[in-house]
């Protein structure tokens, strides 16, 4: 646990980039600091392993006084991920990865060996491994970054902005990576970004701060979104809270409603016989659903079967186990008007209407409050 | 040019005779106030400029060295040989070596030290924070990141010591000392104008293939990541495409 017992940098010149912070980061969990340029959250990040020395207060690891030890020693038991990566150019990707535990005294063999795991634990090919920083797309350049970070298994990761500087697509995959590389691993772990999306997305916990270096608000994502303190956060968490809210909210006892099939490759006469609607949707043999096949996409079809082609792709898919925000979007998307719920292996269960949909959010909102689904607040 | 070219092909001038050493020996003898004098420059700037580099204090002393360029080196030598040559007590050439390789020093700093402190100052500044944020002490940052990140510069301020020095090391024959200048000044006082093109070609020659001997320790010694060698192209190729392909299959 990393904790922040009343924190405050003030700069010469007597600007105070952080005011009194009094945070506390639970072990295993991502802490994330988020707010607008100038709220310090940067800083903060920096104080927990001494790139910047608070000039009073305390921060915490473990109990234990950061300031008490070398900051060299403390910086390698403590990841560090930034924005622009930061990779050695004159090192390989293999040799970069290593850093951490070559500095720790680790022969090579052992650190290099340790480093072509974490690669592929990345999501990297170990054909990358004797490539240099400049031969990777910025995407890999990131994965590498965190790699490194975690090559010495600290328990403790500082991340400043590391998915800001990649495009939108890529941020989003290294992002579920990231929360799937933390489920195995459960660091602790400060996360610091100025996109409150990032932060629902991410966060164990948000810790919002505004400019001047003061704390507004600690909360679970779910809380945050239903319950801004003030007018500040409520302007910087945004609009569409209601909707994103829902993103929290869990999906219990779907009544979902069976859907008629043809699968890929059966006759167009199949297909036009089970038209309900005039839609019918289409599954793979293991019965993964491939998208919707129209009365007018099965006229105008060149074959006599049904092929990917002839499919509409509009609709997104909910899961059986997923928020209600995904099931409401998957029956508004679909083209049919029936959103389709897949099981965890995505194969296909039933379908849902939008009217089903708000019907469950209906209920859930006339719960008393605290409610399934906001379970997480800490 | 071609009395040149006949002078430079006669045996007699590649031997020593009794009392004018022959071509290779005045070689030698350049070559040997060259590299002494970028020995010297480069024990003083190379360390200076890291420091310099390194901690951003003392930009001013860059400055300054990079003024001593303007000191016209002939007049400078004259100075010294009056000032300095008459305390050296020594025997032999000490009293000429030493004024001369003063100013042969003198004109190797101001490029190791500007471009040793430049090569530590452009280190991009998330390489160094990276650094620092792993746990690198100082020296480590110093040594294991921000040097052979500046070596390309490092290297290329050396390689233009060295040819400003070798075309300038002439000078030493003016105060009577040997090197291939010898050629330059008697030919110009004997009028014999094919031993002075003969002279500066050797020199020329000599410069070219020093540099040319630093251009490979440099492809050598510069890590391909920071110099932009990376060999093959299917590499960058299949960069791309391992890209493209994890795009494509981004999780619903």
């Amino acid at each position: 646990m990393i904790v922040f017992e009343s924190v405050t940098k003030r700069y010469p010149g007597g600007t105070v980039a952080v005011d009194h912070l009094d945070l506390e980061a639970p072990k295993g969990r991502i802490t994330v600091l988020v707010g607008p340029s100038g709220c310090g959250k940067t800083t903060s990040l920096r104080m927990v392993n001494r790139m910047v020395e608070p000039t009073s207060g305390r921060v915490l690891i473990d109990g234990a006084d950061t300031a008490a030890s070398p900051p060299a020693a403390l910086r390698r038991g403590i990841g560090y991920v930034i924005q622009h990566s930061g990779l050695l150019p004159h090192r390989t990707v293999l040799d970069n990865i290593a850093t951490v535990p070559l500095l720790l005294g680790t022969d090579r063999r052992r650190a290099r060996s340790r480093a072509m795991e974490l690669l592929e634990r990345v999501g990297l090919t170990p054909a990358l491994a004797k490539r240099y920083p400049a031969q990777l797309s910025g995407g890999q350049q990131q994965r590498v970054g965190v790699a490194r970070a975690l090559a010495a298994d600290p328990p403790v990761m500082l991340m400043d902005e590391p998915f800001s500087a990649v495009d939108p697509v890529v941020r989003e995959q290294l992002q579920n990576e990231f929360l799937r590389l933390q489920e195995e691993l459960g660091k602790t772990i400060v996360f610091v970004t100025h996109d409150i999306d990032e932060a629902i997305k991410l966060g164990d916990r948000i810790a919002v701060l505004r400019v001047g270096g003061r704390l507004a608000q600690v909360a679970s994502p779910a809380e945050l979104l239903a319950r801004p303190v003030d007018a500040f956060v409520a302007a910087f968490v945004g609009r569409d809270r209601g909707y994103r809210a829902l993103g929290f909210a869990a999906v219990s006892s779907l009544p979902f409603e069976r859907e008629e099939t043809v699968r890929l490759g059966e006759a167009l006469a199949t297909a036009r016989d089970r038209l309900n609607g005039g839609w019918v949707l289409v599954v793979d043999a293991e019965d993964r659903p491939q998208g919707w096949l129209s009365e007018d996409g099965a006229r105008l079809a060149a074959q006599e079967t049904v092929t990917e082609d002839a499919l509409n792709l509009g609709g997104t898919l909910a899961t059986e186990d997923g928020s209600l925000r995904e099931l409401l979007d998957a029956a508004l998307s679909s083209p049919s008007g029936r959103g389709v719920v897949t099981d965890g292996e995505g194969r296909l269960l039933g379908s849902i209407s939008p009217s089903t949909a708000v019907r469950l959010i209906e209920e859930r909102s006339s719960a008393p409050a605290g409610a399934p689904g906001t379970g997480e607040e800490a | 040019m071609s009395n040149a070219l006949t002078w430079l092909t006669d045996p007699v001038n590649w031997q020593d005779q009794l009392g004018t050493p022959g071509i290779p020996t005045q070689l030698g003898n350049h070559l040997a106030y060259s590299l002494a004098a970028v020995a010297i420059a480069t024990v003083i700037a190379f360390p200076l400029g890291l420091l310099i580099g390194h901690t951003g204090r003392g930009t001013p002393v860059v400055t300054f060295a990079n003024g001593l360029r303007a000191l016209p080196t002939l007049g400078l030598l004259i100075l010294l040989y009056v000032v300095v040559s008459p305390h050296i007590s020594g025997r032999g050439d000490a009293p000429y070596l030493v004024p001369t390789e003063i100013v042969l020093v003198l004109l190797a700093i101001p490029p190791v030290l500007g471009n040793t402190c430049a090569g530590v100052q452009n280190v991009d500044p998330a390489v160094r924070d990276a650094s620092v944020g792993m746990g690198m002490t100082g020296r480590e940052v110093l040594f294991r990141v921000e040097l052979p990140i500046a070596l390309p510069l490092v290297l290329s301020g050396l390689r233009s010591a060295v040819l400003q020095v070798v075309a300038t090391a002439t000078v030493a024959a003016y105060v009577g000392l040997g090197g291939i200048g010898r050629y330059l000044y008697d030919g110009l006082a004997a009028r014999d104008f094919a031993q002075m093109t003969g002279g500066a070609v050797l020199v020329a020659a000599l410069a070219l293939v020093l540099d040319g001997v630093l251009a490979g320790v440099q492809r050598y010694a510069v890590s391909p990541g920071v110099s932009g060698r990376f060999g093959t192209g299917p590499a960058q190729a299949g960069a791309r495409v391992a890209e493209a392909a994890g795009k494509a299959s981004v999780p619903a």
